[in-house]
């Protein structure tokens, strides 16, 4: 989910529409913008997007090494 | 053009010829993602996946929801607890059922609601009853420093919080049954990291491999583990990079450490595992609900012929329990596995009617331990 919204340790994060606060204590210097996964009203794991295709990844790296 | 996940399932026949293994998910979210996806009647006859003991509710054991319910029933107590534990039941009723005579038992969704309870009514006592592993245990961690910090003096906690690398260690050290690779939880590793993970392996030379939540994740990790098995290469892989920090999350295990210290608990059907779980450290008594208030509990009792335990631990199906389906249903569970959303049990009774799967037979040769068969753990599909 983004942090849209960030004051503090407290934030409001939103995916495709759904807003819900958040708690960001967990999370290492929180920006706006941040994508993060949320547990129990806590942010407990920035996202990282860069990483989004890592089983594409781990598929080719497969097929290379097969 | 071939999708990731036929490229998975192709390379997964191929690794895992003559194989016959057991791998566990150890996370109830994975098990309801496996059966979601219909993964399993992709994966090779010889790759058998069991439910392990990572759904929180289901593990939790009855004298624990008992506890809860007779707080609810003292005068002027609210407990706060997340939805899934209303449905489970005690040895002779449960939170919902309380609610239902009057008791005044509150669903949240963060455990900081309990304390905006506690601050908005403070002639009530407030009982946040935390279950969970790390993940969840971190922010009631959170809810517990702040109630101190702010001294909010009508908040208690029931702890009910475990540790899932205990567990593990417990299934592997019991030999019960053989284990030849983890499934490792997406959740609860963003907290722990993948630090223990390389000691389960090279301690019981099993494999391990943190796994994302969409099938060709899982079918990916499925993979990794084949061929680290195959090849007896045992170690401990993050598949899951785009969320679980190799180091884990020290934020969070810090503010467990700081309001936690580790405890032996009891598990539902497999008794006490040793540093397993979670007591208020010194400081924090004040809040302890299981000390403060002082309740009649009835003995512990099980629903009779209920197999929950041995679904959580692995050491059964649940098509094996007589009452799956019949008397035990989403609706009206008879035992915790069927009444969470992460239970074995309700998500083979919501996804897996037309048949479990393919099953895998003891094998000599592939396994990287050879421990007890099957036969005496009771599966029998």
């Amino acid at each position: 989910m983004e942090i849209i919204e960030l004051e503090g340790e407290k934030a409001v994060v939103s995916r495709g529409g759904l807003k819900v606060r958040a708690d960001v204590r967990f999370i290492d210097r929180p920006r706006k913008g941040d994508y993060v996964m949320v547990h129990a009203g806590f942010a407990i794991e920035r996202v990282k997007p860069e990483r989004a295709k890592e089983i594409l990844e781990y598929v080719r790296e497969m097929e290379e090494l097969k | 053009m071939i999708s990731t996940n036929e490229k998975l399932s192709a390379r997964l026949r191929d690794a895992a010829a003559g194989m016959n293994l057991r791998l566990m998910e150890v996370c109830g979210t994975h098990t309801a993602a496996i059966f979601r996806s219909g993964l399993r009647s992709f994966l090779p006859a010889g790759i058998r996946l069991v439910a392990g003991p990572g759904c929180p509710v289901c593990v939790t054991p009855p004298e624990t929801v008992d506890r809860a319910i007779a707080l609810s029933r003292l005068k002027g107590v609210t407990i706060a607890t997340f939805g899934d534990m209303l449905k489970v039941p005690g040895s002779a009723s449960s939170l919902r059922e309380e609610r239902g005579r009057g008791a005044d038992i509150r669903v949240i969704y963060s455990p900081l609601e309990s304390l905006e309870f506690a601050r908005a009514e403070p002639a009530r006592k407030v009982v946040l009853l935390g279950v969970g592993f790390e993940t969840t245990i971190a922010p009631a961690a959170a809810a517990v420093a702040e109630a101190a910090r702010s001294g909010i003096g009508n908040f208690y906690f029931l702890s009910a919080g475990r540790r899932v690398i205990p567990a593990m260690e417990h299934l592997l050290k019991s030999g019960d049954f053989r284990i030849d690779g983890f499934i490792c939880p997406g959740h609860a590793s963003t907290v722990i990291g993948l630090g223990p993970y390389r000691r389960i392996s090279r301690n019981f030379k099993v494999p391990c491999v943190i796994a994302g939540f969409e099938a060709s994740e899982i079918l990916a990790a499925v993979v990794e583990l084949v061929l680290m098995i195959r090849d007896k290469r045992p170690a401990a892989v993050n598949l899951y990079r785009r969320v679980v920090a190799p180091r884990g999350n020290p934020r969070a295990r810090r503010a467990i450490s700081e309001a936690f210290r580790i405890v032996d608990a009891e598990w539902r059907g497999m008794g006490t595992i040793e540093k397993s779980g979670y007591a208020l450290r010194r400081g924090f008594e004040a809040m302890d609900a299981g000390k403060r208030f002082e309740v009649v509990l009835p003995p512990p009792r099980e629903p009779a012929g209920c197999l929950c335990g041995k679904v959580v631990s692995g050491a059964a199906d649940p098509a094996d329990c007589e009452f799956f389906g019949r008397g035990c249903t989403p609706e009206r569970p008879l035992g915790p596995c069927m009444v969470a959303s992460e239970g074995a049990c309700a998500a083979w009774f919501r996804y897996g009617r037309f048949g479990p799967g393919p099953e895998a037979e003891p094998g000599k040769d592939t396994a990287l331990k050879n421990q007890p068969d099957y036969e005496k753990s009771g599966l029998r599909i």
